[in-house]
């Protein structure tokens, strides 16, 4: 005891002032180099976005033509169909089973095992590579249950890949709605049912619709899950004519243009690309808007 | 064991009663044998320090229990004489009887209309001159017909927060209940909101039976004819209202009226 406060003295204030003042000067400069790193951390990941864009505008800009959109021979309006059909015909799938099972989970389940297990599941789900997806596709949809090379097998299997986005997405928009609002509910005679139909869904709708269409934006991108399952690229046969038929889809034509086909000019390819990019982009973006709207007009 | 405490009766008729009422939450043992009966057309307060199990115990009434994970309510919560804590009771049924108003106002995203409109749309009401009927005199009822009735198709979100709780009130009126539970319905409203509140339920009283839950001794001893002290899940003490304030029978009663705990 003595000896610390006999220290304490004997040390001169001034020095002790210097020494603080030099802390203060490498805590700044600790605090400046550490902002930079973090800056461009952050900075790193914008990068590639912008580059992707610039270096697809640059190269595939000038394929823009309304005949490589529109035409069904030089151009890519088959595949422009396809996609649009198996992300529709993937969305009709999915929705419903993903708002469905939010629902249970979010409204009805009971914490227990059985609920431990589905989240293991979807969250397995979710960490599966597409290219798995792809093959129990063409296992389960095109051989077993015989929808052949199909846009009704190839929507199945980009059901099952995107699912666990929207069951996620739509799950967390449900819980977002305030307990008050289904106590309120429940308290004046609602059904569980009820509650969720009037109350809870309506206020949740915003929040599911942004993950759906993050999840449509997934699905129109995806390669590897219609590769064995869907697509084909025979112009042949341009537009499916069922369910049952093969489709055209811009993810694989961008594929085959740029590995199978000879003479393939370099700007259709990137035209294609940057189609694929700005489709989804749009969606995303659509998303973000609709997230943003919703967040300003909700005043509990 | 302790022996049971003898259970004040209120005179007159009796609306609702529990018999050895018991909630645990997991392990936690939330209220303990409440057994305690409710005088028709009266105000009872339920005071006692947070965490007492007065909310709880509210909560019974209409069997709001039922959505909290874990808890397990035993005992009887009767009726008109008839035990409303069985599996066998129809939920939906009860909570039309018994309504309920909450702590802060949960006013449903839409309009005021269509607020008070729940309930009885619920139940099937669906022509329209009869819903506006419903609205008028329910909002009356709750004193926010003369605000808000050229603003019915406004959203309910843009009242003000007294306005909000009178507008539950009046959601809960819409479908005739017998019995009107208030979880500490002030809490979340300034003083002058606060003052309409209380106006109100003295007005409401000729109608309905209140049982109110609240952290605000002043109120209890304005509003309420019967009041009923909680603490660490046990009913303490249930008397008169001017008994429990002027000469609590226990000294624990009398030691959170005089602010010296809770």
């Amino acid at each position: 005891m003595t000896a610390l406060g006999e220290s304490q003295l004997l040390t001169p204030s001034a020095d002790r002032g210097r020494s603080r003042a030099r802390g203060l000067h490498r805590a700044k400069l600790v605090e400046k180099l550490a902002f930079a790193g973090l800056w461009l951390a952050a900075a790193v990941t914008v990068l590639p976005v912008l580059l992707i864009l610039a270096i697809m505008t640059a190269k595939g800009a000038r394929a823009l033509t309304w005949t490589f959109l529109s035409s069904v021979q030089e151009g890519i309006f088959p595949a422009v169909v396809g996609t649009v059909l198996l992300v529709g015909l993937t969305t009709v799938i999915a929705a419903p089973l993903g708002v469905m099972a939010a629902i249970y989970l979010s409204e009805y389940a009971r914490p227990g095992p059985a609920v431990r297990l589905i989240r293991l599941a979807i969250v397995n789900l979710a960490g599966v590579p597409s290219v798995v997806y792809g093959l129990f596709g063409l296992a389960l949809f095109v051989t077993l249950l015989h929808f052949g090379r199909s846009l009704l097998a190839g929507a199945c299997t980009l059901a099952l890949l995107v699912l666990p986005l929207v069951i996620s997405a739509s799950e967390e928009a449900l819980r977002q709605v305030p307990r008050g609002l289904r106590e309120g509910s429940l308290a004046l005679g609602a059904t569980r049912l009820q509650t969720v139909r009037k109350i809870v869904l309506p206020n949740a709708l915003p929040g599911i619709l942004t993950g759906l269409i993050l999840a449509i934006g997934r699905a129109a991108g995806e390669t590897a899950p219609i590769l064995f399952t869907a697509a084909f690229y025979a112009l042949s046969s341009p537009f499916p004519k069922s369910l049952l038929s093969p489709v055209l889809a811009l993810p694989y034509q961008i594929y085959v243009m740029a590995t199978e086909v000879p003479n393939v000019p370099p700007e259709h390819k990137w035209g294609a690309a940057l189609v694929l990019v700005l489709v989804v982009l749009g969606l995303n973006l659509v998303a973000i808007v609709l997230r943003t709207r919703m967040r300003a007009k909700r005043r509990w | 064991m302790e022996r049971p405490r003898p259970i004040l009766r209120p005179e007159g008729p009796i609306v609702v009663e529990t018999v050895g009422l018991n909630v645990h939450y997991g392990s936690f043992h939330a209220l303990r044998e409440v057994s305690a009966a409710f005088a028709a057309n009266h105000i009872t307060a339920l005071i006692g320090p947070s965490g007492c199990g007065k909310s709880t115990y509210l909560r019974c009434f209409n069997r709001m229990n039922d959505l909290i994970e874990g808890a397990r309510v035993s005992g009887q919560v009767l009726l008109e004489g008839e035990d409303v804590n069985t599996p066998e009771t129809d939920v939906v049924e009860l909570r039309r009887r018994v309504g309920m108003v909450f702590q802060a106002p949960n006013p449903f995203p839409m309009s005021i209309f269509d607020n008070i409109a729940y309930g009885p749309r619920l139940q099937g009401v669906r022509e329209h001159s009869r819903l506006e009927e419903i609205v008028e005199r329910s909002l009356r009822a709750a004193a926010l017909w003369d605000e808000v009735k050229d603003k019915l198709r406004q959203t309910a979100i843009a009242l003000s927060g007294g306005q909000q709780q009178r507008m539950c009130i009046a959601r809960a009126l819409a479908v005739e209940p017998e019995i009107l539970l208030m979880d500490e319905p002030c809490s979340a409203l300034d003083p002058t909101a606060t003052f309409h509140i209380e106006e109100l339920m003295l007005e409401l009283k000729q109608r309905y039976t209140i049982i109110i839950v609240t952290h605000n001794m002043y109120q209890a001893s304005r509003v309420s004819d019967y009041t009923g002290f909680f603490l660490l899940g046990e009913l303490i003490e249930y008397d008169r209202t001017e008994k429990i304030f002027e000469g609590p029978a226990d000294p624990r009663t009398d030691d959170y009226i005089r602010g010296r705990f809770g």
